[in-house]
């Protein structure tokens, strides 16, 4: 299909000029708020979208790699973009012991041990000192990036926020546009197949789940830095909720529907906290109902099934 | 005064108690998530919400409409059963066909809203309600004090369970319940109306969490937060066990709830966590859970 290659890279282009012109357009710590979601988004879609596992815990990676990057930027002085990837790596530790726990359990099973794993990540972040509690840790300095790029500009630290998510995006479009990746479509789609096939299953799942852990991390290091603080709600099972519902609202297994998904559900947050309060976990969960009843492809996925519809009745 | 390992006695029994009395919760609420995981192969993320409606409505009966703790214990888990009547004829059902994950993300959307909504009306601090005049007061065992209410709910649960084992592997109903849940195109061919025992399934699933609600109003917080919370726990426990058996669930639920209890006197920060720490472990030795076989 040239056509649909052609629309996904005018589509990249869009979003870049975008991405780019942002700023002076709209509220810079909005956008970033936004990035920081998008990225999670991107990578928890890498795992239920194009791997078909539910994970009910990635809060855990995104909370783990906050703190531990608020934890030494700010008590070890270390540089924030060390900082970004002590967070990151951290996160991806993480990933790997739940990865290889989780991985035994199947389907059902896989989302409850996440969540449960998750809740005990979020128990330790709770009792443990260098976390702050209750507290969390307030006042990270944002610092300098490379001794150069002042941060604590909300400009300057926006395109490297951006510089980052597009990082984070082209190694999620490398890994399911490779041949690994159409491994992990295959065990979606058939997994004792895939077994019969020679593939050893559960090493190509604890990979997929590492990376996606890894992303999570590097998008919760980059919210502590432009936040400036973190609290319990990064590694809460609400935040595991959300990222789930990002991902389903844009689009399951599709590029560029976590990041629609994720812009729509922040800006919802942000628009909607002051007017109604409580009431925003309501309209999320009837967003949930709404998504699984009446739209299970998403608005990407629909947005592309409407197109190749069209596509479809033109004599070609 | 006797003591064990520097505690003494009735402190650590006391303890266990307490312990005993989550468990029994967790017994209830593993049970049925575990039957309507049999039946409709879905994960029930309501539960805990559910429970949480079922303790609150027990305050409301009380508090708007002067109905007592025993017509509440009768009337509370019917009127969550309707909910699920209601719930599984104009949701889930639509959802039979799909991958099971999408039931557990339906089911989690009604968690967030019923939760939202009970927290918009109620807040987040607890309700109080007063443990009934027949259960006020303590049994004096000699070694040490017995709540009387503790023991009630204990009693009570352990005889709902023990019901429901006996309903699903004695009787004749139970017999179609597992014929069912092994091969429903079958036993429908036989003339057995399999979508009406789908729905009767939830209705009494979510009815014992609803039960379960009612017997935690009097002993605990009642707070539209306390359902979530707990469903974790309670999920951790359903993958320690294994859905594969109800008195496999039952016995798991018990068990670990003496555990925390034990761990708040030995080592409380550890409390919360026991239970997860004790999931990873079981992973590692017996992924197919206690009582459980592969699927």
């Amino acid at each position: 299909m040239p056509n649909l290659s052609k629309v996904r890279l005018a589509g990249y282009g869009a979003l870049l000029a975008a991405g780019l012109v942002a700023p002076f357009v709209a509220y810079p710590i909005f956008l970033m708020h936004a990035l920081c979601f998008a990225l999670f988004a991107c990578a928890f879609n890498l795992l239920l979208g194009y791997t078909g596992l539910l994970s009910f815990g990635h809060a855990a990676f995104f909370g783990t790699a906050a703190y531990v990057t608020g934890h030494v930027v700010k008590t070890m002085a270390v540089p924030p973009g060390l900082g970004v990837l002590a967070g990151t790596a951290a996160a991806t530790a993480v990933g790997f012991v739940f990865g290889s726990l989780v991985i035994r359990r199947q389907g059902i099973y896989f989302a409850m041990i996440t969540l449960a794993l998750a809740q005990l990540m979020y128990f330790f972040f709770l009792q443990t000192s260098f976390t702050g509690g209750e507290d969390g840790i307030q006042g990270i300095p944002r610092g300098h990036f490379l001794w150069m790029v002042n941060l604590a500009d909300d400009r300057k630290l926006y395109y490297v926020v951006l510089a980052t998510f597009l990082f984070g995006f082209v190694v999620i479009h490398r890994t399911i546009h490779s041949p690994f990746g159409q491994v992990l479509k295959a065990i979606r789609e058939n997994e004792p197949r895939a077994v019969s096939l020679g593939y050893d299953v559960n090493k190509y799942k604890l990979l997929a789940f590492v990376i996606s852990a890894g992303l999570s991390g590097l998008a919760g290091a980059m919210y502590a830095i432009v936040f400036t603080f973190v609290t319990l709600t990064s590694s809460d099972w609400h935040t595991s909720g959300e990222v789930v519902l990002m991902t389903l609202l844009g689009g399951l297994g599709t590029v560029f529907g976590p990041i629609v998904g994720a812009f729509a559900v922040v800006t919802l947050q942000t628009q909607l906290a002051d007017k109604v309060g409580s009431l925003v976990t309501v309209i999320m969960g009837a967003m949930f109902i709404g998504c699984v009843l009446l739209f299970r492809r998403g608005i990407v996925g629909e947005a592309v099934g409407l197109y190749n519809r069209v596509l479809g009745r033109r004599p070609y | 005064m006797s003591e064990v390992f520097g505690i003494p006695l009735p402190a650590l029994l006391g303890q266990l108690m307490l312990g005993l009395v989550n468990g029994c919760f967790y017994a209830m609420l593993s049970l049925g998530l575990a039957i309507i995981f049999g039946m409709l192969n879905i994960i029930n993320f309501a539960h805990g919400a559910l429970y949480m409606m079922g303790a609150v409505f027990t305050w409301i009966a009380l508090a708007q409409f002067g109905i007592g703790y025993w017509w509440s214990l009768l009337l509370v888990p019917l009127v969550i059963a309707l909910f699920g009547v209601m719930v599984e004829r104009t949701m889930l059902r639509r959802l039979y066909k799909l991958d099971n994950l999408y039931g557990l993300l339906l089911t989690f959307g009604i968690a967030l809203v019923t939760e939202g909504l009970f927290r918009h009306r109620y807040g987040v601090s607890g309700l109080p309600y007063s443990i009934p005049e027949a259960f006020s007061g303590t049994f004096n065992l000699g070694f040490m004090f017995l709540p009387k209410y503790r023991a009630w709910v204990i009693a009570a649960s352990l005889l709902t369970c023990f019901t429901t084992w006996f309903v699903v592997e004695r009787t004749q109903l139970g017999a179609y319940l597992r014929a069912a849940t092994e091969n429903p195109q079958l036993v429908q061919t036989f003339g057995i109306n399999v979508p009406a025992m789908i729905t009767i399934t939830y209705a009494v699933g979510v009815g014992l969490a609803g039960l379960a609600g009612v017997l935690a109003a009097p002993a605990t917080q009642i707070s539209p937060l306390m359902g979530t919370n707990l469903i974790i726990v309670v999920f951790a426990v359903v993958v320690i066990g294994g859905m594969g058996s109800i008195l496999g669930s039952i016995v798991t639920g018990l068990g670990l709830g003496l555990i925390e209890g034990l761990t708040k006197v030995f080592y409380s920060q550890a409390s919360n966590s026991v239970v997860f720490l004790i999931m990873a472990l079981v992973l590692l030795v017996r992924p197919a859970g206690l009582f459980g076989r592969e699927r």
